[in-house]
Order: structure tokens, then sequence, then C-alpha cells
């Protein structure tokens, strides 16, 4: 940040903030002048501006613990979780930019329509584990193997992950690439122990796995800090070349199968 | 996955954004800092000259003032396979390139200087690496400039990625990889005879410590800890399973290159500044430039 961040003080004061008001028809910034006491978040003065200013202003949230994933925005073009943003940790000499993702259509104010999301996450193949390693029907894992996918169980579907990728953002290729998110998903079951299917056909095809060139922005936005680049897209890539795109290894899957 | 019934927002126009950090630095450094390589390691690599320490600028020891001749080797041009006609380098796998070979080598694309065939390997190397594809990507051709900030209209809904040619030529990174691992051994065995210095009137040799030995001895370990945090080497050691084992050889290769890979960005950058950085200190020395100081 190039400004100083308000120090941690007991004042209370006003703050301007920027609000996005508007539909998908049309829209435009209002200012808005706030009464900032300590230990605000964004998403409390969004709720005073919406009581005591604006009561038609439109906004989601649902948990203001940061776990639901419902209050994401974009906080001076960042896109963060509303209830997550100290208002301490934000530029004090400028006003507060908050406005709706933009990879999603907009429905009103700060509440956009995530629901391709969904149906997204209904194409991706199941989990689908083995037959069970004991005759009472359970299983048998090392909880190193299990540790590994445990980080992308994190996710509260926030959605700022697609909503900062620029895949969804900038080249609206929704209908092509599943997102970061779902890519976090995918890795979740593909790299599970005890996991038999076989997604890396759909990554490849349908689902645009090609498309992400690892600008790691997905890593920066994501609230729960899951390492979506390093940890779930690039192995998921790393196994699709095995398939698809290296000769030598290529040949040795077929000559295993025929042994 | 066509669920998109109301309109999605118009994308922003190039290097629009709400951002109010300084989101331009950080592409602008990648840029400034590549270029600043690129430049430099072309300029070296034409120079066909001043790659290895020799006898007309010996090392002087720091203390007595004796002189003696190192065996350093700038890493853009090891190894030497065959010492160009006349310039008889010490380091040279096959002696003197044969006359055959001098004839041929006019006819070789890039050939004013064997530095280029070397460097093929860890320029597509880094230019493969999936740190590097990232920040290149955004610094070079702004896609995006940085996270939430508007791009260059043009690629619009054409937009390629990875996914289709040239791109996805980039799949080949593991293939570099082998490469990378074999050149480790080479500069280390570099950095292993760069301890020992011949003395210019018996021709005995002895062992010593330079100040080109310590250089010499950093960038394989630079060169080590970015390309031993590999992304594909992590894949290879064992991320391909989804069953690695709580213990064993697979086990632990995984933790450590994984160990690695956190830092991998780091490492790329200053293997990279260091790898320039010995090219033009033994160039220094080789030219008489510099002199080269023997603490033991
Ligand atoms: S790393 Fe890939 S998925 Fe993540 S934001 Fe960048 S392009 Fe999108
Ligand atoms: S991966 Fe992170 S940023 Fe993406 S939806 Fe899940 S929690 Fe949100
Ligand atoms: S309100 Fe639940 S995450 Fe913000
Ligand atoms: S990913 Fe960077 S060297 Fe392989």
């Amino acid at each position: 940040m190039s400004h100083a961040p308000a120090k941690a003080s007991s004042e209370t004061r006003k703050q301007l903030f920027r609000v996005w008001r508007g539909d998908k028809t049309a829209g435009t910034f209002k200012d808005y002048t706030a009464t900032v006491t300590p230990g605000m978040v964004v998403l409390d003065v969004i709720h005073q501006i919406q009581a005591e200013q604006a009561n038609d202003l439109a906004c989601r949230w649902n948990c203001k613990a940061g776990k639901c994933g419902s209050c994401s925005a974009e906080i001076n073009g960042k896109p963060r979780l509303m209830c997550m943003t100290r208002m301490d940790e934000l530029p004090t000499d400028m006003p507060v930019v908050v406005e709706p993702m933009k990879a999603f259509p907009l429905i009103k104010d700060l509440v956009t329509d995530v629901s391709w999301n969904y149906d997204v996450k209904k194409k991706i193949k199941p989990f689908k584990p083995r037959k069970p390693d004991a005759p009472d029907g359970t299983w048998r894992m090392d909880q190193a193997d299990v540790d590994r996918v445990q980080e992308f169980r994190k996710c509260i579907e926030c959605f700022l992950c697609q909503d900062v990728c620029h895949v969804l953002r900038d080249h609206h290729k929704h209908e092509e690439f599943i997102g970061p998110r779902f890519l976090v998903y995918t890795a979740a079951l593909e790299m599970h122990p005890l996991d038999t299917e076989d997604r890396l056909a759909d990554l490849r095809k349908s689902q645009g796995l090609g498309y992400c060139n690892i600008t790691k922005c997905c890593t920066k936005v994501c609230p729960e800090h899951i390492t979506i680049t390093d940890n779930a897209i690039i192995p998921l890539k790393e196994r699709v070349v095995d398939e698809y795109f290296d000769p030598v290894t290529k040949l040795f899957k077929m000559f295993k199968k025929k042994t | 996955m066509s669920r998109v019934n109301v309109p999605l927002p118009q994308p922003r126009s190039l290097a629009e954004t709400s951002r109010q950090d300084r989101w331009w630095v950080q592409p602008l450094a990648v840029f400034l800092g590549l270029t600043a390589f690129l430049v430099y390691a072309n300029w070296a690599a034409f120079q066909a000259s001043n790659f290895f320490a020799s006898a007309a600028h010996p090392t002087v020891s720091l203390f007595g003032g004796t002189k003696s001749v190192a065996h350093y080797l700038s890493p853009m041009y090891s190894p030497v396979l065959y010492d160009i006609p006349g310039m008889t380098s010490g380091h040279a796998w096959f002696g003197e390139a044969p006359s055959w070979l001098v004839s041929l080598w006019d006819f070789i694309p890039g050939s004013y200087s064997p530095a280029f065939l070397i460097l093929i390997f860890p320029a597509g190397f880094r230019l493969t690496c999936y740190y590097y594809r990232g920040a290149y990507y955004k610094a070079f051709w702004g896609d995006p400039l940085n996270c939430a900030v508007g791009e260059p209209g043009f690629r619009g809904k054409k937009y390629r990625g990875e996914a289709k040619l040239p791109l996805i030529l980039m799949n080949i990174h593991r293939y570099f990889l082998y490469a990378a691992l074999v050149f480790i051994l080479i500069l280390s065995y570099d950095a292993l005879i760069s301890y020992w210095f011949t003395n210019p009137d018996t021709g005995k040799g002895s062992f010593g410590i330079g100040v080109g030995s310590l250089i010499l001895t950093i960038n394989p370990i630079l060169l080590g800890g970015y390309t031993l945090g590999c992304h594909s080497l992590r894949h290879l050691v064992g991320g391909k399973k989804d069953c690695i084992g709580a213990k064993g050889l697979r086990r632990t290769s995984y933790e450590c290159v994984s160990c690695l890979n956190r830092g991998h960005m780091k490492w790329a950058w200053f293997s990279l500044v260091w790898v320039g950085f010995t090219d033009f200190y033994v160039r220094m020395v080789a030219s008489g430039a510099w002199t080269d100081y023997r603490l033991f």
C-alpha cells in the first residue's frame, strides 16, 4: 500500500465511502460519509450506511466471521471479504471504494449472481473410492497423504479467486474454464488417496485447465490462504502433461497397461 | 456451464483498476530485471572470449603476493566441448576443435559463439519455468498487467492461454529440467576445480581458495536450490502419486522438493543474478580488468 494505514486509534472518526450503486442496466458510484469506531470492519460500515443513509443498499452477508463466503466484494480494487477487512488497515486519506465482484453478473449494488459456480460444480465427477481395505468396510490411509488434500477442503466458496482470475474476469471464458475454485475442488478429489476416478480428460478438454496462465492472482486473494496455484493447479497441469504431452510417460503407461 | 443469463460486467480497459497500491511496481521490476539479464547474457555470449581465467592475468595471493593460475570458467560457456582454435582454455573435453567442425561451424546458425548452443538449455528451462511464466506474462504482455487490473482489450474472448499453440508448448518444461539437472553436475565440477591453482613457473598444482572459487561455488548452490525446487521435479519425485506414503525415499524427496518449491521465486531470482555475476567476474579477471585474489 502506498498510503499509511490508519493507526490503531481509539478514536471515532469520519470516513468517506464510495459505494457502487446500480443494477444490471446502469449504475454509478455514490459517496457516503460513515462514522468509524475502533474495531469496525468494512461490512459494519456498509450496514451502517444501509441503516442510516441508504435503506435500499443491497449486500449479501451471513456469518460475519469469514466462514460463509457471502460478503465477497472488491475493496479498494482488491477482491476481499467485507467482514474480514478491518477499517484500520485501509488508508484514511482517500475514499474507501467498495464494488461488486466483476466476474459475475450483477443483480443489485454489491450483490452478484454467483449461480454459474454451482452449475460448474455439478459437472465435476464425484468422489469414487476404491473398494474398502478391511472386511468391515473401512479404509487405511497415511495421515501425510490425507494432509495434502486437507488444505483444499478449507475453501469457503467465497468465489473471490474466480473473481480475480483474468480468464473469467477479463476474457469471460465461463463456458470453457471452470476457474481456480473448481480446480482446487478437482485437485481435492483427484489427489485423494482413495479416489479412483479419472478427471484428466475433462480438465484438459471441457474444463480448460490450459487457460490458466499461472499468474497466481487466485492464491493472493484467497481468504483461507489456500496455495491454489502451486499446490492444486500446477500439480494438475503436471498430471495432464503425463497423460497428454509427455511421449515417454505415455509409452511407459501403454507398456504398463499391457503387462 | 452456460448459466450466464444476465450480462457480465464490461471488462476494464488497459490499466484501469480501483487498486490504490503501486500495482505496477512488480511487473515493472520483472520487466527491467529480465530485460537487463537478457541484454547482458546476449552480449556476454557474443564475446566468445574472456570466459576463462588464464596465465595472462594470474591470481595474486593476498598474503605473500605470489602468483598462480586459476581454473575459473564462466558458467555461460560451460561445458567447453572443443576449444576454439588458437584459444587453449584448459577446459575442453575433447581438445581443440577439429578442422571439419570449424568448417561446418560456419553453416550452423548462431555459430558466432559456442555459448549460444549452451545457453539454449538454461534459457529454455527458465522460459518454461512455471514461476517465470506467470511473471513474464504479466510483465511482457500484460496478460493481465497485474491482478484485478484491466488488460489490453484486443485478446478479449480470443484468449488462448496455455491451452493452445503457441503456449501449449510450455508443457515440455520437464525435458529442460532433465538438462538443467545435468548442468548442475557440470557447474559443480567447475566449482570444484576452481579450488585448484597452478604455479606458472613449475607447472605444479595446489589447493587454494580464491575469491573466484567462492563465487563459482555459490553459483551451483543457488542453481541447485532453484532447479531442485522445480514444480515438474516435485511432480516426478512423488507429486504424481495419490499415495506418497508416510516414510521412505519418495516421501523425503517430495518434502525436500516441496520445501525448496515454496521459495521458488526467490531461488529463481538469486540464481539468475548470480549466474550473470559469475560470468561477469570471470570476464573481468580474464581480461585483466580485475585482479583475482587468493585467500589461501
Ligand atoms: S493462477 Fe490461473 S486460475 Fe489463478 S488467477 Fe491466475 S490464471 Fe486464474
Ligand atoms: S479457494 Fe479460496 S478464494 Fe477460492 S472460493 Fe475457496 S476460499 Fe474463496
Ligand atoms: S459474512 Fe460470512 S464470510 Fe463475510
Ligand atoms: S517450475 Fe520453475 S524451474 Fe521448473
